[in-house]
């Protein structure tokens, strides 16, 4: 057996990454970036640069067919040329649809090096720049799971529900791009996702299984930037949540940004719009937090230093039923203290 | 003489990658989520792109069926014979504007709304999205608690350890001038800006020829249902 799941675990380095930001992640969910950064430099006493040259690699244009490869892979190239000037072989990627790009590119390369050349006369013209191949193109989420037990030395809250003394039951959703294309690239591969399930066991929580635990979150890219299309992201949403529901979840944890949001918001969509909510009290949804949010609430971190208070879904219940101790009203006020209002409550999925 | 669309279709990187030998099992429509929700079938696709049929590749082309596909790559997983429906599809779409065909097609058409929001953000803030563009108008399922992050930007951003707008390392940073225009001369150089140019010059073709300004076809093709 152990040969067998060979082909499904990869390298990670053990320090000394190149940090390239997720334009979704940073743009909705920026805490979820801090919080890694600090985890990774505070807690866990890695060595991350946090370039201010980097660019988007162009990927949702990539993959809304405004963007072709040789742009994009150059544009890829770029990123590499600034990691090898800034002295980094190792690029922690933020982002899902990007950690898929970054791979399908190296793979391309590889595969064709009349394209790699391309890549570097392109870059050349274009910038001046050069750039060496990275020794590792890693997703955050695979830093994570290499040091979770690391993590889970230092917790302050286990996933435990705190009312009934049982594991929490945790769903994940892994993005596609993060194995689909290139199944030996992630942790469990694209038929047995254990880059968060690896997170939850580690911390004390259950991780429960469900029968569209693959499907994908809906995005389609084109199919939710035109408006008009929006409904077949709602649809692929919704057929997750009805397939979850019934394991009755207390949370649902991703590991790409778009999917967070997505199934975050649609859950607030079909509330408004069917009256239905799949949490376990009337009324609330189920919380979605990306995996760089539970792993700061686990070591402590404020929930609203993290950014959950920029959920729609409200995060509280699965506050209390880890015991954490936080202010209820903070989410309301700023960092000097100024009280901000409170959103419109929606009609009927409940906030607090 | 210039090449056919067939040749120019087989020498795209992704049908080169992405089309091996189809053994029309449809392991890929079981498990695309487009399928599930339009007329829409990969393996259809897939026949259709291996029959090398110069007038068939031109329908296609000009046809909204290469609009559907989401892009999620669940097909590559599945496909026994190493197979990417889902990356002919990107040959195919970038074969459709590169010769103007996309603007025959409803879903084609769609294209200048992604290239004016998502292609606009790029080259002119270097993020695909930016905050400040996802108003509740554009995107109303975004929700309450989005709107009243918006209008309390500034604190809440500050709060979580946000860098908006400031020229510095962080989230939501202002990309520099100098790294944008590097971002340009990338797309230059590789054709990614004459993409852009054809897909604007031939929407506008399109304006022209329905008496419709920019506005009001940017609303068309953002925000009417295509049947």
């Amino acid at each position: 057996m152990s040969i067998f799941f060979e082909k499904y675990s990869k390298y990670i380095p053990d320090d000394h990454f190149w940090f390239a930001r997720s334009c979704i992640r940073q743009n909705f969910f920026p805490g979820a970036e801090q919080r890694f950064l600090k985890i990774m430099r505070e807690k866990l006493k890695k060595d991350v640069y946090d370039s201010p040259h980097h660019t988007t690699c162009t990927g949702i244009g990539y993959h809304t067919d405004i963007v072709h490869f040789e742009t994009i892979m150059t544009v890829i190239a770029r990123q590499f040329a600034l990691m090898t000037e800034d002295g980094y072989e190792n690029i922690a990627i933020s982002c899902v649809t990007s950690f898929g790009i970054y791979q399908d590119v190296l793979e391309k390369w590889e595969v064709e090096p009349d394209l790699l050349e391309k890549a570097r006369r392109y870059l050349k013209e274009a910038t001046g720049r050069e750039f060496k191949l990275p020794k590792a193109a890693v997703h955050t989420s695979d830093i994570i799971f290499k040091f979770r037990h690391e993590i889970a030395s230092q917790l302050k809250y286990p996933l435990i529900n705190k009312l009934t003394g049982e594991p929490l039951r945790v769903v994940d959703h892994v993005g596609c791009h993060y194995a689909k294309m290139f199944p030996s690239k992630g942790i469990g591969g694209a038929e047995y996702p254990y880059v968060l399930a690896g997170l939850v066991e580690a911390w004390g929580g259950e991780s429960i299984d469900y029968p569209e635990r693959r499907h994908c979150c809906g995005f389609g890219f084109r199919n939710y930037i035109v408006k008009a299309d929006r409904g077949y992201s709602l649809t692929h949403s919704r057929i997750k949540f009805e397939s979850m529901y019934p394991f009755k979840p207390d949370l649902i944890l991703t590991n790409c940004p778009g999917c967070n949001m997505f199934m975050d918001r649609w859950q607030y969509v079909i509330a408004e719009t069917e009256g239905k909510t799949y949490g376990d009290t009337p009324g609330y949804g189920i919380p979605v937090l990306t995996f760089e949010e539970l792993t700061a609430l686990v070591l402590g971190y404020d929930p609203w230093e993290i950014g959950l208070q920029m959920h729609q879904v409200p995060v509280e219940p699965l506050l209390r039923k880890m015991g954490i101790d936080f202010d209820p009203a903070g989410r309301y006020y700023g960092p000097d203290g100024t009280f901000l209002g409170k959103p419109e409550k929606p009609s009927f999925l409940k906030i607090e | 003489m210039s090449k056919s669309l067939v040749d120019e279709l087989f020498e795209d990187v992704h049908v080169r990658h992405g089309l091996e030998a189809c053994i029309n099992c449809g392991m890929c429509t079981s498990v695309c989520p487009a399928a599930l929700v339009y007329d829409y079938d990969p393996r259809v696709l897939v026949n259709l792109v291996e029959k090398r049929d110069e007038q068939t590749i031109e329908e296609l082309l000009k046809s909204d069926y290469i609009w559907y596909c989401g892009e999620c790559m669940s097909c590559t997983t599945r496909c026994p014979r190493n197979n990417s429906p889902g990356e002919i599809v990107i040959a195919l779409r970038h074969l459709s504007q590169r010769k103007g065909l996309f603007i025959h097609s409803a879903r084609g058409r769609q294209q200048y709304a992604v290239l004016k929001t998502v292609g606009g953000s790029i080259l002119g803030k270097g993020y695909c999205v930016y905050f400040d563009d996802l108003t509740l108008e554009r995107f109303p399922e975004q929700g309450p608690t989005w709107d009243w992050v918006r209008k309390n930007r500034h604190q809440i951003l500050n709060k979580v350890g946000a860098a908006y707008k400031e020229v510095k390392a962080g989230p939501m940073r202002k990309i520099a001038e100098s790294d944008l225009a590097e971002l340009k001369k990338i797309f230059d150089v590789t054709g990614g800006s004459e993409l852009y140019e054809i897909i604007e010059e031939k929407s506008r073709e399109v304006m022209k020829k329905e008496g419709k300004d920019e506005e009001s076809y940017f609303n068309e093709v953002y925000e009417s249902p295509v049947k």
